[in-house]
């Protein structure tokens, strides 16, 4: 392999997570890189903690009280170069600063109950964005880079509601998109859709990288040696495997790892 | 065999209870619209209490009822967000939660008895105000549920999504989740509405009645519901011809009420 030029955009340390009034942790002691313009794909059977963990890297564990990190998630500060401790983040602002960095996608698309414009324009917004042109403006960019600016920009001002599931979903990534987020997080994105939404919204997950690096829990190995660069096998709370898809797919080291991706359990 | 024959009589028996209640039903609304829509007259609806109308009383009702509204929405709709968006994880919740419920099917007559204690006594005249703030309390209970409830059927990922794009907690209830439960609240309120404005326990001895037409609040105050109770029990026909004319109307505007509730629901969804 030809070495290439990664950098690490964010680095979990010794990660180990509980929720609240839970027997045990959910996570224990996880390791691993999101590599910048990458797509690292986290999978493994259900209830292994990849989507916990993923809902760790923006903390949006927090909403609910109680639960309880440990050891790291250290996230790349563009402006100074050093790596900084997101658990160490406090205050309602510092969070909110930190999920306009590192936006999410959901399983099921949730459009909010206003126009498509006021959907897009509602991150943009809250961020202090006021003047009427700019917002315009990013809002048709957003729209253009996820892919439904062709099928929305005569509806701006419709409900949201009235969009297909497929469509919806790429107007929840449009959202996140005109956030200009250094990280997007996608949590089994395609799981609620049909194939051809699917290809679509992977399309889309393709092109994103170029500007935005992504991390993606899927239930789906096709899609995940499809989409990604990097590959983590989660299992019980622990990271089992986590190296270059290929590898992962063709050579996997840990023999647990090679029965779950041949489907001997799962 | 068995359980054929068991099917037939429980059909018959439930068919039977059906048509029972049914039955009572549009006698009522028969008996009332006849009698009812007989001893309307234009003169009803231009005229006071005093002069043989109701137009003070209907005024006078709408008046209370509408400010009620005005104390209840807020308090109501406020406490069913404590409730659901914060309180989650407070032990006072549940507390408060079936307080709520056991105060939606209390007594109106005690709800009454309280405010007359509270604000009639200590001022020594029956006011509109106490008929104000008992049907209030009347209120409060209801839209707590219906605003708690609706809430609940929010999805939490809508929650969580207005949260992922930097929203604060405040920020993504105001603007998502209550944008998104608006139906719901919106019909919990009319429903509530209709619910009070033809209650009659709590205002009989906290605004009692009018004969004239009165704004002031601060003194008795014309109501419909008491007035039909009143006239009810006078032995002068005119004055029974009067209740059956206004028992009319106040049920024709309830029924209006919650159709409106219905619509509403059904057609913004």
């Amino acid at each position: 392999m030809a070495k290439e030029d990664i950098q690490a955009v964010m680095e979990v340390k010794d990660l180990s997570f509980t929720y609240p009034e839970a027997p045990g942790p959910t996570l224990k002691k996880n390791n691993l890189s999101i590599y910048k313009n990458k797509i690292t794909a986290l999978i493994g059977p259900s209830g292994c903690g990849k989507s916990t963990l993923l809902r760790a890297m923006n903390r949006i564990h927090d909403l609910y009280p109680g639960c309880q990190y440990g050891g790291k998630i250290e996230l790349l500060n563009p402006k100074t170069g050093q790596m900084e401790n997101l658990l160490d983040l406090k205050k309602e602002n510092e969070l909110i600063g930190l999920r306009q960095r590192v936006g999410m996608i959901f399983q099921k698309p949730t459009p909010f109950p206003m126009s498509i414009y006021d959907n897009v324009a509602y991150g943009l917004r809250l961020s202090g964005l006021k003047n009427k042109s700019e917002l315009d403006g990013r809002v048709e960019k957003a729209l253009k880079d996820a892919a439904i600016w062709k099928e929305a920009k005569e509806r701006l001002k419709d409900s949201a509601l009235g969009l297909s599931g497929g469509q919806q979903q790429r107007l929840c990534i449009a959202r996140s998109v005109a956030l200009k987020p250094e990280v997007l997080l996608f949590d089994e994105p395609t799981s609620a859709l049909d194939p051809i939404s699917t290809a679509a919204i992977e399309e889309l997950i393709t092109e994103l990288k170029k500007d935005i690096t992504v991390a993606i829990v899927t239930h789906n190995m096709q899609q995940a040696s499809r989409l990604s660069d990097y590959t983590t096998f989660m299992y019980l709370g622990d990271i089992i495997e986590f190296d270059k898809t290929e590898k992962i797919f063709v050579n996997p080291s840990v023999k647990l790892t090679e029965e779950y991706i041949t489907g001997r359990f799962g | 065999m068995n359980r054929l024959l068991l099917n037939k009589v429980v059909l018959v028996l439930s068919t039977l209870s059906a048509l029972i209640g049914i039955g009572f039903l549009f006698w009522i609304l028969i008996t009332l619209t006849y009698k009812g829509v007989a001893s309307i007259q234009l003169s009803t609806f231009t005229h006071d209490l005093v002069e043989g109308g109701i137009r003070n009383l209907l005024v006078g009702q709408f008046t209370m009822a509408l400010l009620a509204t005005f104390i209840a929405v807020p308090l109501g709709v406020l406490a069913g967000i404590y409730l659901r968006e914060y309180g989650e994880a407070s032990k006072m919740t549940s507390v408060i939660r079936s307080l709520s419920d056991v105060m939606t099917s209390a007594p109106s007559i005690v709800i009454g008895v309280f405010v007359f204690a509270l604000m009639v006594e200590p001022f020594g005249t029956f006011n509109g105000w106490a008929g104000v703030v008992a049907l209030a309390i009347m209120m409060v209970p209801i839209i707590i549920g219906t605003t708690d409830n609706m809430l609940a059927l929010v999805p939490k990922e809508l929650r969580e999504a207005g949260i992922a794009l930097g929203g604060s907690k405040k920020q993504v209830i105001m603007q998502i989740v209550l944008k998104a439960a608006k139906v719901g609240v919106t019909t919990g309120i009319l429903l509530s509405f209709a619910r009070i404005i033809g209650e009659t326990a709590p205002l009989l001895f906290t605004s009692a009645n009018n004969q004239f037409f009165s704004m002031d609040l601060t003194d008795q105050f014309p109501s419909l519901t008491v007035s039909i109770y009143n006239l009810a029990t006078y032995p002068d026909e005119a004055s029974r011809e009067l209740a059956w004319a206004a028992s009319f109307i106040l049920t024709a505007i309830v029924l209006f009420i919650n159709l409106v509730g219905r619509y509403v629901t059904r057609h913004k969804k």
